[in-house]
């Protein structure tokens, strides 16, 4: 396993799925994994960042609180993140997003993210150590 | 799924039975080939829904059903509250009261022939669609909250609509006893600029060509005919229904009811505080809908009023595919007040039903299912047997056959574009992308779905429609 994110299928929507060293990490690269179902991720520039906060019970409803967090901003602020930073302590997650407001002729973005599912749901580490973070997202 | 798997109770009904957790058994309607492709998901889900408490009758799948969110896409479960019955974040969907309005126009297609590429212009430019997309109407605080209380017959009042527009909404237009104190901050905030917005992915407005016509006399009580030019509008609650859904669903998963391992399914009884906030923000969430239908209605209008002013727009009808209402039912003899959830299923009031106004009680309610940009979509009208087979319901639309990533790979959008323009397809859109993911070809066949739920008796086809011009959302 690597460092990085990856979509998977589900029937009518997708599937989000970052891997990292760190629950963090993979969490970060799930949340460019949400980005990239809605724009192309390399054409976001980080100008602005977004402080949020996040609470849960357990560690997999606080991955999902973590999308659902960077849907709302996405959607209020009309901005689109490239840039992820994450720090878990206990149920509470301290991110940072970092992108710009988006641009519908230079992102072309092709579909906007409804909210992050409870489906497939699934934050796990590998015999190696390494994280995995996972959910299917509404779209 | 395998059919063979299933108990065959006829040619279109398919059961589950009742063994385990079940409390009911499971009932999907389809023919053999629509269950041949239908995903294994549908099954467990249709299970899973079976075992929750207070179920009545059966988990109900229909012939468009695929995987979802702990319910099916195209369930219907009815429960009843004096049983310990529930109510379910996920049995709703994220985007609750999302729906299908069709409009006359009082014009034939051939009208269309000298202004379809100004029409197609004017409406892409009146209907603000696709991501990001803000509308012109802002809404404070206190009138946030008479939208939320107020549904369509709110759009009205402030001008967005006509009053005969209302007898045709589910509900007049208006779904009671909502509770905008039971919304979040976030979810106001997530609607502030999104009144009057198509959204994106699978929602559309479309002018459509009365194809086909399949029953004369249905078609006359629908106002419609051959060769007519009608208008479909397919969208939902926006950013307010995502964040309640998105809300309660986690709500739902820390405090509710969670029967089985699986969290999706997570629900609260009707009669706990928690069921109760969620019905009061999912009724103002599905106002929000019924609100947002109203004003794109409008747009739709004055569009029509610059480039086509001979034409007339009344509603023919507005359903609702992800709702949970009150109904009255019958089971085991007795009518019983029940909360009958339809994920991607459509209510199908049968003749003579009391909910419906004088000019359908012959016919039935309109039943309206939606294509995709490229094949065509169906009217159809509720039967007095679905009550019966479905707590009145019928299927939604066709269903994906292929992911989004898979469409992706198969089509390029622009090509897309310029294959339905050589078909007569004007599609008017800001996405590409979008347009590659909601290929026609990433959809399973939707004449096999309308079929089907004509000869399981859900629904009788009225009408075919194809598309004329496309606005994607």
């Amino acid at each position: 396993m690597k460092a990085g994110w990856e979509h998977f299928s589900h029937g009518a929507d997708i599937g989000v799925r970052g891997f990292g060293e760190t629950a963090e990490k993979a969490f970060e690269h799930a949340a460019l994994a949400l980005t990239a179902v809605v724009a192309d991720v390399s054409r976001i520039e980080q100008k602005e960042s977004v402080e949020v906060q996040c609470q849960a019970p357990d560690l997999e409803l606080l991955f999902v609180s973590w999308l659902n967090a960077v849907v709302y901003e996405m959607a209020v602020r009309r901005m689109l993140f490239s840039g992820f930073r994450v720090v878990i302590s206990g149920g509470s997650l301290s991110g940072t997003l970092s992108g710009e407001p988006a641009d519908p002729e230079r992102h072309r973005a092709a579909v906007e993210v409804k909210g992050a599912t409870v489906t497939s749901l699934q934050v796990a580490r590998d015999a190696a150590g390494w994280w995995m973070a996972q959910c299917v997202v509404d779209v | 799924m395998d059919p063979e798997s299933l108990e065959r109770h006829g040619e279109f009904e398919w059961w589950i039975p009742a063994a385990g957790e079940m409390r009911v058994p499971g009932i999907i309607y389809a023919d053999r080939k629509l269950i041949e492709e239908m995903d294994e998901k549908v099954r467990e889900q249709v299970v899973h829904v079976a075992a929750l408490p207070g179920i009545q009758r059966a988990s109900y799948a229909m012939p468009d059903a695929h995987w979802g969110y702990g319910f099916p896409i195209g369930g219907v479960a009815a429960f009843d509250p004096a049983e310990g019955g529930v109510i379910s974040a996920g049995g709703v969907g994220f985007d609750i009261s999302c729906g299908v309005r069709t409009l006359h126009t009082k014009l034939d297609a051939s009208a269309l022939e000298a202004s379809k590429e100004e029409l197609a212009d004017a409406l892409f430019y009146s209907v603000p669609a696709g991501v990001g997309s803000t509308g012109a109407i802002r809404l404070g605080a206190d009138e946030m909250e008479e939208m939320l209380r107020g549904g369509a017959q709110w759009a009205v009042t402030r001008g967005f609509g006509i009053r005969a527009d209302l007898e045709r909404i589910e509900e007049g237009g208006r779904a009671a006893d909502a509770r905008p104190e039971c919304v979040s901050a976030e979810a106001k905030k997530r609607q502030a600029h999104e009144m009057g917005t198509l959204g994106s992915g699978n929602h559309y407005l479309e002018i459509q060509r009365v194809a086909e016509i399949f029953d004369r006399e249905l078609a006359a009580d629908f106002g419609l005919r051959q060769d007519a030019l009608v208008v479909s509008i397919h969208c939902g609650s926006r950013g307010m229904g995502h964040q309640v859904g998105t809300d309660y669903l986690k709500r739902m998963v820390v405090e509710g009811y969670r029967p089985i391992p699986d969290r999706e399914l997570a629900c609260a009884p009707i009669q706990s505080e928690l069921g109760r906030q969620y019905l009061g923000a999912m009724r103002a969430a599905t106002n929000c809908a019924l609100a947002n239908r109203e004003i794109i209605t409008h747009l739709v209008r004055e569009a029509f009023g610059r480039v086509l002013p001979a034409a007339e727009l009344t509603l023919l009808y507005d359903v609702s595919h992800n709702t949970c209402k009150i109904e009255r039912h019958p089971v085991d003899g007795e009518a019983r007040e029940l909360f009958v959830h339809r994920k991607g299923a459509t209510r199908s009031f049968g003749p003579g039903h009391p909910d419906l106004p004088p000019s359908l009680q012959r016919a039935g309610q309109p039943v309206l299912i939606g294509g995709t940009m490229g094949t065509e979509s169906y009217i159809l009208a509720g039967t007095g047997e679905s009550e019966g087979l479905a707590f009145s319901s019928a299927c939604h639309g066709a269903g994906r056959s292929m992911s989004r990533t898979q469409a992706t790979r198969h089509w390029r959008g622009r090509q897309v574009v310029e294959e339905l323009r050589e078909q007569g397809v004007l599609v008017r859109t800001r996405s590409y992308r979008g347009v590659a993911e909601e290929a026609p070809g990433a959809y399973k066949d939707v004449s096999a779905v309308a079929a089907a739920a004509e000869h399981a008796h859900l629904a009788r086809r009225v009408a075919r429609l194809v598309p004329v011009i496309c606005v994607k959302g």
